[in-house]
C-alpha cells in the first residue's frame, strides 16, 4: 500500500494505458516518453526515453526487455508494493517498451526472497494472455510479446544490470564491461533494455496521462513523482509517493520523524545527510535516490551504522574486481580500528581517498557507490564518533 | 572444415569484448584520438589499450593477456577518457568514437596506486621466497610505482592450503590476485573448464568443481594455466631437488634426454629474445651440472615416427585390403600427454582412435632401461632417467602406473624447461656464455624429423616424410623437405597427399589421397573430436592433435611470458634447425637402424615394440570418485 495519497500511482480515471500505447505507432511512443523526461528510477536516473531510442535504433532481430525486479537495495521496499498493488501496469509497461523497440520478448528478474509473488505474477500473465493483453497478436493489433518471470538467487549485485543479463543467461553474477552497453550488447549479445519495476509503471502511466502531464511534476531535472520507502526512526514507516524536490525535513515531517540526526538517502550505498543538510532536495540534480530513506535519531551510533553497510558490502561485492573486492574489506577494517580506538586520523584520510578511488576505479556500480556512506558518514560525523572513543 | 570451424562456441567465462554495433561502411574506418594530449589515427574498434600500445604508450596491465579474452577486473589499467565520470579499464574500451585519453593524470597514478597496494595487501608471502622472484607481473608494478611500504598491510596468515595433488600444477591460492587468467585458459582458450571463481567479495576464490583438489578434476595436466599466471600462484610440481640428489649419489648412472622445444625457449630465461636455438650451450650445461649422459629425444622421436606410421599403414591396410570394420581410422596421434588425458576424460568412447604408441619420453624411457642398460652392463635399477621436457603433462604421464613395461618406471622425473633453467642458474652457468657441446652418443644424432614434433603439424610433417618414402620410394613432393601445409599456426589445418606409383607391396594404395589434420589446442582438438562423432572424418586417415596452443614449443613448462608472437619464434627456431641438419628423416636416423638390427628386430610394431613402446588407455570419463 502506497500511505499517502497517489496522484501518480492513482487508478483513477487512467485510461486503458496498453491499449492507449498500441494505438500509436511506436515511434510516437519513444517520442513521448521522451518528452516526459522519465529517468530511470531504479536510482541512476538515465533517461528512459534515450534507453528505449538507442534499442529501437538497433537493426537486430533479437531484442529484450527485461523488468529488474531484484530490489536489493537495503532499505528499499517500493518495488515489492508496486508488484502487488500494480503488477497489471508493471507488465503492461514491459508490453509498450517491446512494442516500442521491437522486441518480442521479455523479463522479469524477480527477487529470490519475493519468490512468495510468483505466483500471483503469473496469475496475472495468465490473465493477460486470456485478456489478448499478451501473447500473440495483443489487442488485435498484430503486436507479439511474451513474459517470462526468472528468479533471481539473493546476489546483491545481480541488481546492476550487466550482471542481471549475466545471471540471467545462466552465468555467475558478474558485471560485464561497459561499453558496450546493453542497449547494445545485452542478453545473448542482442540489444536489451533493463528498466525497473516503478519505471515501467510509470511509463505505462504516462501512456494515458499524457509526457505534458508528467513534466508539470517534480522539478526542472527531475520529472514526475517517486516512490520512496522510508524506515528506521519514525512514526509512520512505509512506501510514500513524494514529488521531487521534496526536502528530507518535510519528508521528515509527513512520516513523523522525531529526533532524527541522520538521513540515509538511496539506501546502504546512498549518501548519509547531518542535520544541517536536512533542508536539502530529494531528486536527481541534489540527493538523489532508488527509493530508500532510513532515518537515525539521535540515540543511534553513526559507527554502528557505517558497519553494518561495510559489513553488507564486503559480503555482497562479486569479487571480480579489485577496488570492490578488496576496497570494501579496508573500510570495514577501518570501521573497526576506530571502533577499537586505533585509526588515526592520518589513516582514515587514506581510506577516504581509498573510497574515492572505488568510486571512479571499480568496475560496476556497486564498488562505484559503496564507498559513499563511508566518506559520507565519516566527513558529517567525524567529531561525533571519534569523541565517543 | 567449414563445419568444424562454425561449431566454435562462445566463450563460457568473460564474454570477450563484443563491439557495439558499428555501420557496416564505418568497418575499417580510422578515428583521430587524443591521448595526453597528442593526436593518433587508429582503426574503429581498437581498445584504449590497444591504440596506446602501438604507439608505444605504456600503460601497466595485469588482467589483460594476449592469448586470453577480456576480463577487466584487475583494474590496473584504468585511464581517464574525457567526459566519464569513472576511469575506464584500458584494455576493455572499445574506441567507436572520438575519444580524449588522458593515462597518466593524478587520478590514474592515484588509482593505479590504491589498486596495487590493495592487491598486495592480500597478496601473502615474500618475493625472496617465491619461484616467481625476478619474473611476477606484481613485483614489477610494485617497482614500476615504487611501492615501498604495505599501505594497507599485509595478510601474515594463509587462508589456503597449497594443493599439491597434482603431478604437474601446484596452486598455491595466497598469492592468486584473482585476475581470472587461469579460469580463462582454462575454459576459454583450452575449453577444459576445470577452474572457476566461487564465493563472492573478499571470500572468492579460485577453486575446482566441488573444491577438490586438483588430482580429482578433468584437469588435462597441460598447465596452460601456470604460463599465463602473472604471480607465483601456480607452478608446476618441480622435481629439482630430487635431480640433484640422484645427481650427488655415485651409485646412480644419471640419463637425461632433452625434447626439441626447451632448446628453443631456454635462452628467454637468461634474457635472450625469443627464437635462439641453445641446443649446444644446453648440451654443455647438462654435463657441467653433473648429468652422466645427456641424449636427445628426437632420437626417439625417430622412433615413434617409425612405430606410429607403422601403425598407420598396418591399419589402412587391415581396412582397404582385409575390410576389417574394427580397425578405427583416422588414426591419432599420441605424444602429447596433455591431449591424452583430455581425450580419456571428454571422448573416452573413443580411445581406440589413438595411436598405440607411447609417447617419445616414455619410448626413451624404456629404451634406456632396456637396450642401453643392457649394451652398457648398468643394472637399470640404478639408472635413473630424467625427461627434459616443455611440459607439465609429461609428469603426469611419466608417473601413469602402466609406463614401466621394463620391470622399472620408464622415466622417473619430468624436468621442465623453466626448472632446468633455475638448476643452471643454482650451478653458477650463465647458459648464453657455454661453449657448445655435443649429445652423447649412441643417442646423440637424431634427425630433424624428430625436432619438429615441437611445432604444431611437426609430427605429421616428420611422419610424411617417412610415410611417402616408404610406400613410394621416393622423396615427398615438397621442396626441400619442407611441407608447408603441416605448418603455421591455424587452428585445425587440413591437407592431403596423393600416393601415386607406390611399390608393390603397398599397392593397395595407389592412388589413394592421404588425408590428414592438425590441431593445437584442446579447444581446437575439441572441434576436431566433435566433428569425429558425427561422423564426418571418414575420409581422414591420420590426425595430429597437441594439447597446447602453438604444439609443444607452447607448452606449460616453457618459460614465462608466452604470447603468439613468442610461440611464432620458437617454431621459427625449431624449423630453422631443422633445415640445417644432415639427416632429416626418421628413418634415415643410422640409431635407428641400430636398434632394430640388434634389439627390435621384429621390426616397427613387433611384439618387443609392443610390450615396450606401445601402451594403453584409461577410460577416466568425466566423473571421478
Amino acid at each position: 500500500m502506497i500511505k499517502n495519497k497517489s496522484i501518480l500511482f492513482n487508478r483513477e480515471n487512467l485510461g486503458d494505458c496498453l491499449a492507449i500505447a498500441l494505438n500509436k505507432n511506436p515511434q510516437d511512443i519513444l517520442m513521448e516518453i521522451r518528452e516526459s523526461n522519465l529517468k530511470g528510477r531504479g536510482g541512476a536516473g538515465f533517461p528512459t526515453g534515450t534507453k528505449w531510442m538507442l534499442a529501437a535504433a538497433s537493426l537486430a532481430n533479437k531484442k529484450y526487455v527485461v523488468c529488474n525486479a531484484d530490489e536489493g537495495e537495503p532499505g528499499t521496499f517500493k518495488d515489492r508494493v508496486l508488484l502487488s498493488d500494480f503488477p497489471d501496469l508493471v507488465f503492461e509497461g514491459m508490453v509498450i517498451s517491446g512494442y516500442a523497440i521491437g522486441a518480442q520478448k521479455g523479463f522479469m528478474y524477480l527477487r529470490g526472497e519475493y519468490s512468495y509473488l510468483l505466483k500471483q505474477l503469473n496469475d496475472q500473465l495468465e490473465k493477460m494472455l486470456k485478456e489478448k493483453r499478451l501473447g500473440k497478436n495483443i489487442l488485435g493489433k498484430g503486436y507479439d510479446f511474451e513474459i517470462e518471470i526468472r528468479l533471481g538467487a539473493g546476489a546483491y549485485v545481480c541488481g546492476e544490470e550487466t550482471a542481471l543479463i549475466e545471471s540471467l543467461e545462466g552465468h555467475r553474477g558478474e558485471a560485464r564491461n561497459r561499453p558496450p552497453y546493453p542497449v547494445n550488447t545485452g542478453f545473448m549479445g542482442n540489444p536489451t533494455i533493463v528498466n525497473n519495476v516503478e519505471t515501467f509503471v510509470t511509463a505505462a502511466i504516462i501512456m494515458s496521462r499524457g509526457g505534458e502531464w508528467f513534466t508539470k511534476l517534480g522539478t526542472g531535472k527531475s520529472k514526475g513523482h517517486k516512490l520512496v520507502s522510508v524506515s528506521g526512526d519514525c512514526e509512520e514507516p512505509g512506501v510514500y509517493e513524494v514529488p521531487f524536490g521534496i526536502s528530507i525535513n518535510e519528508l521528515l515531517k509527513m512520516v513523523k520523524a522525531k529526533n532524527a540526526k541522520a538521513v540515509q538517502v538511496g539506501g546502504a550505498s546512498g549518501y548519509c545527510a547531518c542535520e544541517g543538510e536536512f533542508e536539502r532536495q530529494i531528486s536527481f540534480e541534489d540527493l538523489s535516490t532508488g527509493g530508500s530513506i532510513m532515518i537515525f535519531n539521535q540515540s543511534r551510533d553513526m559507527l554502528h551504522v557505517l558497519r553494518n553497510f561495510m559489513e553488507f558490502f564486503v559480503e555482497e561485492s562479486c569479487g571480480q574486481c579489485t577496488p570492490c573486492r578488496i576496497g570494501n574489506k579496508k573500510l570495514l577494517e577501518g570501521v573497526e580500528k576506530i571502533e577499537q580506538g586505533d585509526c588515526s586520523l592520518s589513516y582514515l584520510r587514506e581510506l577516504i581517498e581509498l573510497g574515492k578511488t572505488m568510486k571512479i576505479a571499480s568496475k560496476c556500480g556497486l564498488g562505484q557507490s559503496s564507498p559513499t556512506p563511508f566518506i559520507s558518514i565519516m566527513t558529517n560525523f567525524e567529531q561525533e564518533i571519534f569523541s565517543q572513543r | 572444415m567449414d563445419k568444424i570451424v562454425k561449431d566454435n562456441r562462445a566463450p563460457v567465462s568473460q564474454k570477450p569484448l563484443v563491439m557495439a554495433k558499428v555501420d557496416k561502411d564505418a568497418i575499417g574506418a580510422t578515428v583521430g584520438i587524443e591521448i595526453n594530449g597528442n593526436p593518433y589515427k587508429v582503426m574503429l574498434g581498437t581498445t584504449i589499450l590497444e591504440a596506446c600500445r602501438e604507439n608505444n604508450i605504456h600503460v601497466p596491465t595485469l588482467c589483460y593477456h594476449e592469448d586470453l579474452c577480456l576480463a577487466g577486473v584487475c583494474r590496473v589499467c584504468v585511464v581517464e577518457v574525457e567526459g566519464m565520470n569513472t576511469l575506464q579499464a584500458a584494455c576493455t574500451f572499445p574506441i567507436i568514437n572520438k575519444v580524449k585519453v588522458r593515462t597518466t593524470s593524478e587520478k590514474v597514478r592515484k588509482a593505479r596506486r590504491h589498486v596495487l597496494d590493495l592487491m598486495l595487501s592480500e597478496h601473502y608471502g615474500e618475493c625472496y621466497s617465491c619461484h616467481r622472484n625476478g619474473n611476477c607481473e606484481l613485483q614489477k608494478l610494485a617497482k614500476e610505482y615504487g611501492v615501498d611500504s604495505y599501505k594497507f598491510g599485509h595478510i601474515q596468515e594463509r587462508r589456503y592450503k597449497i594443493d599439491r595433488s597434482s603431478y604437474a600444477v601446484v596452486r598455491d591460492m595466497d598469492k592468486c590476485i584473482l585476475c581470472k587468467r587461469c579460469v580463462r585458459t582454462c575454459i576459454d582458450l583450452q575449453e577444459v573448464g576445470v577452474l572457476e571463481a566461487i564465493n563472492r567479495g573478499d571470500k572468492t576464490k579460485i577453486t575446482t568443481f566441488m573444491d577438490k583438489p586438483l588430482a580429482e578434476v578433468v584437469c588435462i595436466s597441460c598447465g596452460q594455466c601456470i604460463n599465463r599466471c602473472p604471480t607465483g600462484a601456480l607452478k608446476a610440481n618441480d622435481p629439482s631437488d630430487e635431480i640433484w640428489n640422484v645427481i650427488d649419489d655415485p651409485s646412480k648412472h644419471v640419463v637425461i634426454q632433452t625434447a626439441p622445444s626447451p632448446r628453443a625457449a631456454i635462452g628467454e630465461e637468461f634474457g635472450l629474445p625469443a627464437g635462439i636455438s641453445m641446443t649446444k650451450q644446453m648440451n654443455r650445461a647438462l654435463k657441467m651440472i653433473g648429468f652422466d649422459k645427456v641424449f636427445d629425444t628426437n632420437f626417439s622421436a625417430d622412433l615413434t615416427i617409425m612405430e606410429e606410421g607403422t601403425e598407420l599403414l598396418l591399419r589402412l591396410k587391415k581396412k582397404l585390403v582385409e575390410g576389417d570394420n574394427n580397425v578405427r581410422l583416422p588414426q591419432f596421434t599420441s605424444c602429447s600427454p596433455g591431449w591424452i588425458k583430455y581425450i580419456e576424460h571428454f571422448y573416452p568412447e573413443y580411445l581406440d582412435y589413438l595411436s598405440t604408441c607411447k609417447s617419445p619420453q616414455q619410448m626413451f624411457g624404456a629404451v634406456i632401461k632396456t637396450f642401453y642398460a643392457n649394451e652398457n652392463k648398468i643394472d637399470p635399477a640404478n639408472i635413473v632417467t630424467v625427461a627434459l621436457m616443455p611440459c607439465s603433462a609429461k609428469k603426469f604421464e611419466c608417473n601413469r602406473p602402466e609406463m614401466n613395461a621394463s620391470g622399472f618406471k620408464d622415466v622417473d622425473y619430468g624436468l621442465t624447461t623453466r626448472e632446468l633453467a633455475q638448476m643452471i642458474r643454482e650451478a653458477g652457468l650463465f647458459l648464453p656464455d657455454l661453449p657448445p657441446d655435443t649429445f652423447d652418443e649412441p643417442f646423440g644424432e637424431a634427425s630433424g624429423a624428430g625436432l619438429i614434433f615441437g611445432a604444431t603439424g611437426g609430427v605429421m610433417e616428420a611422419a610424411l616424410r617417412t610415410a611417402y618414402e616408404l610406400v613410394t620410394g621416393r622423396v615427398v613432393p615438397f621442396e626441400n623437405l619442407d611441407i608447408l601445409p603441416c605448418r603455421g599456426f591455424d587452428g585445425v589445418k587440413q591437407a592431403s597427399v596423393k600416393l601415386e606409383n607406390v611399390k608393390p607391396e603397398w599397392s593397395f594404395l595407389e592412388g589413394v589421397d592421404l588425408n590428414f589434420m592438425i590441431a593445437h589446442g584442446t579447444a581446437n582438438a575439441k572441434k576436431v573430436m566433435e566433428a569425429l562423432v558425427r561422423g564426418e572424418l571418414s575420409n581422414i586417415h591420420f590426425i595430429e592433435v597437441m594439447a597446447c596452443p602453438g604444439g609443444c614449443l607452447g607448452g606449460g613448462g616453457q618459460p614465462i611470458p608466452t604470447s603468439p608472437e613468442i610461440r611464432k619464434k620458437r617454431a621459427e627456431a625449431i624449423y630453422q634447425e631443422d633445415a640445417g641438419l644432415p639427416v632429416r628423416k626418421s628413418h634415415e636416423n643410422p640409431h635407428i637402424t641400430y636398434i632394430y638390427e640388434k634389439f627390435l628386430t621384429e621390426g616397427p610394431c613387433g611384439h618387443l615394440s609392443h610390450k615396450l613402446l606401445h601402451t594403453h588407455y584409461v577410460k577416466r570419463g568425466k566423473y571421478i570418485g
